[in-house]
């Protein structure tokens, strides 16, 4: 296993993209609906980890040199199941089950599910598991990576500082962290709740290499990913977004952290995202 | 004159030796420190690599162990008592206990085992809390020479293990067969009660009440419960079943404790009275050392003694007292 997962033939990664939107409506059209403002705003983080950066194989998900991904922000847990299926880890038609009574498939990624790599939810978790899998990677003298994928709100939660420090005095260069910076966050506009600025700044004072790029820009979001870190410092790749990315209608949307969408609010999101691929 | 005997080690530095012999032939075992203080000066020799010190960060602690461990490393991590159960609690139970990650938590200055650094650094809470977790292993060595056995046991356990150590020495316990994980160990045999204890202190005085007992003619059972969970209830009911009467000590509050674990064990299949001595519903407001804290709190042998009389409907005492 040497490279991320390959695309179907005639296929490209915005096609993908579509796609994995076009998942993620669809589970919010059920009968349980779902966080759906930030499965959006994290398509195209997702998209370029699986099919552009990480070393992985969806056929053997447990392989021991592959590259690790952990959600951190566990409510965009229907945006990893839509990236999963489209990389060929289950098939897709598993989406179905998506809260049904008695599936694996909550709101909240198992670890039970093919590619999960750990359980999330509960916020401010995936940075400290995270360091546990770069030291491992060390010890081993493994040249595996570690990715988190964090939302901007939840880095109010104490415990991400915590390992944000570890991380750093311990120049675990092996692990990069992602924040899906959609400004958004269940009550209001996270500057307004408990700010988050100058992010880039405190990150950089707390050790790490910041890189900031548009995280729907699956280019600068693998070159971001991509580069040869610093030496002895993780890396942040701060991934600017918009909350609700690719439905005009609730792009930027306190309202859309967690929708139950209606057939017709169902039928017009399928439509533009439709459009959007041809 | 013979020199005097050298004084027993605390199970918290047993289980420190015991982890620092393992650890270098076992490439394993990881041992992941949040400045406790326990390890300096220790010489992992070629483990070396395999320390590692988080500082006080202890949710971190518990999160790098899950990644460690799922990355198939045994680590143990290494903090109080009071942080592991409380302030760590949800790394513990979302990281560790779900993922049922091979984390051994080496819990010091378990029950009131800090003495008059005071309440936020004991726990009185921390079985409660640890034996509600789902696949959680939950040990409690009653000596040093218990905690070496059972340290080494722990490496056997395929989840997560909270092993609950002291702070200072304690006394032997009076020699007998090595402990085996997973299990209630008889001490004493008995017919009229079954003393069910957990921790040093708690089983110390759980033989000398026996002792007591035994001068008034009642014969107590003393059962080593080393292993909270899983509970070995086919012990506990053997000795239930003789006894009929069951008392349990533990250095831990009477809520959710190993007293409830024994109950729970018993309601359901033969419901004989289940009495506990165990710490009040309250914090321990006042400094002192471990045994003036218990003795103050009735984890004492005649606390246990008197509980048993008055439970067998005898008011007598061996100190003294009537016949009545």
């Amino acid at each position: 296993m040497s490279t991320a997962v390959a695309l179907p033939l005639g296929t490209d990664l915005a096609d993908i993209t579509s796609r994995i939107r076009e998942h993620i409506v669809t589970m919010c059209a059920g009968p349980d609906g779902g966080h759906l403002g930030g499965s959006m705003s994290l398509v195209e983080i997702l998209a370029a980890l699986y099919f552009r950066v990480m070393r992985v194989d969806p056929a053997d998900p447990d392989a021991p040199d592959r590259d690790i991904l952990l959600l951190s922000k566990g409510h965009g847990g229907i945006g990893l199941y839509a990236t999963l299926a489209e990389a060929g880890y289950f098939p897709r038609e598993r989406l179905a089950e998506y809260s049904m009574p008695g599936g694996q498939f909550m709101a909240h990624p198992h670890p039970e599910i093919p590619g999960v790599e750990a359980p999330s939810g509960s916020l401010g978790h995936g940075l400290a598991m995270g360091i546990g899998y770069a030291v491992a990677a060390q010890l081993d003298g493994s040249d595996r990576r570690c990715f988190v994928v964090l939302g901007d709100g939840e880095t109010q939660e104490g415990s991400v500082w915590e390992a944000a420090a570890v991380a750093s005095h311990h120049g675990l260069s092996n692990l990069t962290a992602v924040i899906d910076r959609n400004r958004l966050q269940i009550t209001g506009g996270t500057e307004q709740v408990s700010g988050l600025e100058p992010m880039a700044q405190r990150w950089r004072a707390f050790g790490w290499t910041v890189r900031e790029v548009d995280g729907h820009d699956v280019d600068a979001l693998t070159g971001a990913l991509d580069a040869p870190s610093e030496r002895g410092r993780p890396t942040l790749v701060l991934a600017n977004t918009v909350k609700g990315k690719g439905l005009p209608f609730i792009e930027g949307d306190v309202r859309s952290h967690y929708a139950k969408l209606k057939e017709r609010q169902y039928h017009k999101a399928m439509a533009v995202l439709r459009r959007s691929r041809s | 004159m013979t020199a005097p005997a050298a004084a027993p080690p605390s199970s918290r530095e047993a289980y420190r030796d015991t982890l620092t012999e393992l650890m270098p032939g076992d490439e394993r075992l990881v041992c992941l420190d949040s400045d406790t203080g326990l390890f300096s000066n220790v010489d992992f020799g070629s483990a070396a690599g395999r320390y590692l010190n988080v500082g006080i960060a202890e949710h971190t602690l518990m999160g790098a162990a899950a990644g460690l461990a799922r990355s198939g490393r045994m680590p143990f991590v290494n903090t109080m008592a009071a942080f592991a159960s409380a302030r760590a609690l949800d790394a513990v139970k979302v990281d560790i206990a779900l993922t049922n990650a091979p984390v051994r938590i080496a819990a010091t200055h378990s029950g009131v085992s800090a003495g008059h650094l005071g309440p936020t650094h004991h726990a009185l809470e921390d079985l409660a809390v640890m034996r509600t977790l789902p696949n959680m292993t939950v040990v409690v060595p009653a000596d040093a020479a218990q905690t070496r056995e059972l340290v080494r046991q722990s490496l056997g356990v395929p989840g997560p293990v909270y092993l609950r150590l002291g702070r200072n020495a304690t006394p032997d316990l009076p020699a007998g067969p090595p402990p085996c994980l997973g299990t209630v160990q008889q001490v004493r045999a008995g017919t009229d009660v079954a003393i069910v204890a957990c921790g040093p202190y708690p089983v110390l005085a759980a033989i000398e009440a026996a002792d007591l007992l035994h001068r008034d003619g009642i014969s107590a059972a003393v059962l080593n419960a080393h292993t909270v969970k899983p509970l070995d209830t086919a012990t506990i009911l053997a000795a239930a079943s003789v006894t009929g009467l069951v008392v349990t000590v533990e250095e831990h509050w009477a809520a959710g404790g190993l007293g409830s674990a024994v109950a729970e064990a018993l309601s359901g299949t033969l419901p004989v009275p289940v009495h506990r001595v165990a710490m009040p519903d309250s914090f321990v407001g006042v400094a002192g050392g471990q045994r003036f804290l218990l003795d103050k709190a009735g984890i004492t042998s005649t606390a246990i003694s008197v509980k048993v009389r008055s439970a067998l409907g005898r008011t007598t005492t061996s100190i003294g007292g009537e016949r009545r």
